[in-house]
């Protein structure tokens, strides 16, 4: 399986310019809103046509303009998910689902993909039902059967989970998940949800304004976002504008401090990250004085709020996160954190892609 | 008692309102997917006969289609003539009910969720089946609303059928001009009668369709 994507489209104030490839598995896209995740999608599944480029899935050409091939929806064999289902409301979960299998001919062979289908997505008992009498979990289940039993090559999610109650959320994602494996489909999923893509995705590519920053394994990618908007989109909560000062060692301005680094420090360096969870008052370096600023309680972790003993006065404070019952009850005196957990960041334009 | 008048209004105003649905939502359906600067344009064209006096219609239907003009004559060849005859009430009365049929359903099209079309194409579905099966039904209410106030509009013209086929007793007279007709030689009675008639009518109409929307409900597609 594969899936090569090379478009430019200009929509007057915003470019789109993606070049994307993806091998097997679970890709995700994830970007803050606006930044053209689905309008990627919507071009691999012909719904937007782009400027120029070329997309191809499995050796298939479905878009290229310069050999004018830009194949219609019906033709390009895509699954593709709706952030809101776009379940038919005039029909029921049966009908849309016979929708999806408006291709098989053999009327036994539909009966028994429809029940099928039906039975894996446990709607069985809700076949006679019409959308809107379903819950936002059962939609999305309805909508799902209704793109698998097409048997699509390549299935898009265009945040499958955002229409959804938050406590919904978490147990339909592993649902998800399985299904997903299950199937064995390969998957394109849209989000800003870093904790979703971190989840479901084995791959993920970082979009921002219309074009690609990173691609490259989930895991490696969120331990390592080589660029500003990258730390943010995964999460990363302490950012900021540093210069290299030796092989191993940056300087931070903004929080009056030096810090040592795990890795060698490139000469384009442009700011350094650090993870709120990774702050430790028991480590051996990078220690430096700190005093509390605020703190702020969750269910199950505690967001302390600090600044460096130097810290610039109009730079926002840093954050300190960690679980509740390992909160101090008196702020440390000094906290450290280990060189390796010193994110390096630099420009947008120079940073490579990771394996 | 002569029943020409009523069974001539019913068949004018049903086939007009045949025709005004699929021109209408066709128009409508277009007409929504073009260009903006295009679509004020067209739009501005197709509405006009809505705000027109009926009568203007008429002026210009009878300077296009009118006896001796070329078109009128040319249509003469196959015997056709709209000018003083039944079914020339046909095309006055679709030319007047015409912009109402389009401008609910262009309404209706333009709340219509697009991402239920893009997800029947990615399923494979043909655009004559998202059309008629997805589309439709989803706008069903406004289309539903644009065909009966077409049909009652096609049912209550006078002016613009009145210039163009005029007044024949047993051959183009429908109960508007009846009434007309009957109120301007005094026969108030006769006019009274048919006023009652057209009023039941419009009022049959009317249950119908609040009948049709309650099923409507009930099938809980709403």
């Amino acid at each position: 399986m594969s899936l090569s994507v090379h478009i430019k489209k200009d929509f007057g104030g915003f470019r789109l310019c993606v070049d994307l490839e993806h091998e097997s598995g679970i890709t995700g896209l994830l970007g803050a809103s606006g930044c053209g995740k689905s309008l990627t999608l919507k071009s691999i599944a012909g719904i937007v046509t782009p400027d120029q480029g070329r997309i191809v899935l499995n050796g298939r050409v479905l878009f290229d303009s310069e050999q004018h091939i830009n194949l219609k929806p019906q033709m390009r064999n895509v699954g593709y998910l709706f952030q809101n289902y776009a379940l038919f409301p005039n029909m029921t979960v049966e009908k849309n689902v016979l929708c999806g299998l408006n291709r098989e001919k053999d009327k036994k062979l539909k009966k028994k993909k429809l029940e099928d289908a039906l039975a894996m997505m446990e709607l069985t008992e809700l076949a006679g039902s019409y959308p809107h009498q379903l819950s936002g979990g059962q939609q999305q289940r309805a909508a799902l059967a209704r793109i698998l039993v097409s048997e699509p090559e390549l299935l898009l999610l265009d945040e499958p989970f955002s229409a959804l109650d938050a406590y919904l959320r978490d147990s339909l994602q592993i649902q998800v998940k399985e299904l997903l494996e299950h199937f064995g489909k390969d998957v394109l999923l849209v989000s800003h949800s870093r904790d979703e893509v971190y989840h479901l995705c084995s791959h993920v590519a970082l979009i921002d304004g219309g074009r690609i920053l990173e691609t490259g394994r989930t895991k490696a990618i969120f331990a390592s976002p080589g660029s500003r908007i990258g730390a943010v989109l995964t999460g990363c909560k302490n950012i900021a504008a540093a210069r290299k000062t030796g092989e191993y060692e940056v300087e931070v301005p903004e929080w009056g401090i030096r810090l040592k680094t795990g890795r060698p420090v490139g000469d384009h360096i442009c700011a350094v990250g650090i993870r709120a969870h990774y702050f430790n008052p028991r480590a051996g370096e990078n220690v430096f004085p700190v005093r509390l600023d605020g703190r702020m309680e969750e269910p199950f972790e505690t967001t302390i709020l600090f600044r460096y003993q130097d810290q610039d006065r109009d730079s926002a404070p840093v954050w300190w996160r960690l679980p509740k019952d390992r909160a101090p009850e008196k702020m440390p005196e000094r906290l450290g954190i280990a060189p390796q957990n010193v994110l390096l960041l630099y420009p947008e334009d120079t940073a490579g892609e990771k394996e | 008692m002569d029943w020409y008048p009523l069974i001539n209004s019913l068949r004018i105003a049903a086939i007009s309102c045949v025709l005004v649905f699929f021109t209408g939502v066709f128009a409508a359906y277009y007409v929504a997917r073009l260009p903006r600067a295009v679509k004020g344009i067209l739009d501005v064209f197709l509405t006009l006969p809505m705000v027109l006096p009926p009568t203007v219609c008429g002026y210009f239907l009878l300077t296009v289609f009118g006896m001796k003009r070329p078109l009128g004559m040319f249509l003469a060849q196959w015997g056709i003539q709209f000018a003083m005859t039944w079914y020339g009430g046909i095309l006055a009365s679709a030319v007047v009910a015409f912009p109402l049929m389009y401008r609910t359903a262009r309404g209706a099209f333009e709340s219509f969720d697009t991402t239920l079309a893009y997800s029947g194409q990615t399923l494979g579905l043909s655009n004559t089946y998202i059309f008629w099966k997805i589309r439709m039904p989803a706008c069903r209410q406004g289309i539903l609303a644009g065909t009966v106030l077409a049909f009652a509009r096609a049912l209550g013209e006078y002016g613009a059928t009145s210039m163009l086929i005029g007044y024949i007793p047993g051959k183009t007279a429908t109960i508007s001009t009846t009434v007309y007709q009957l109120w301007r030689t005094n026969d108030e009675a006769g006019a009274f009668f048919w006023v009652l008639i057209n009023m039941a009518i419009s009022t049959v109409v009317l249950l119908i369709v609040n009948m049709l929307e309650r099923r409507n409900g009930k099938a809980g597609a709403s």
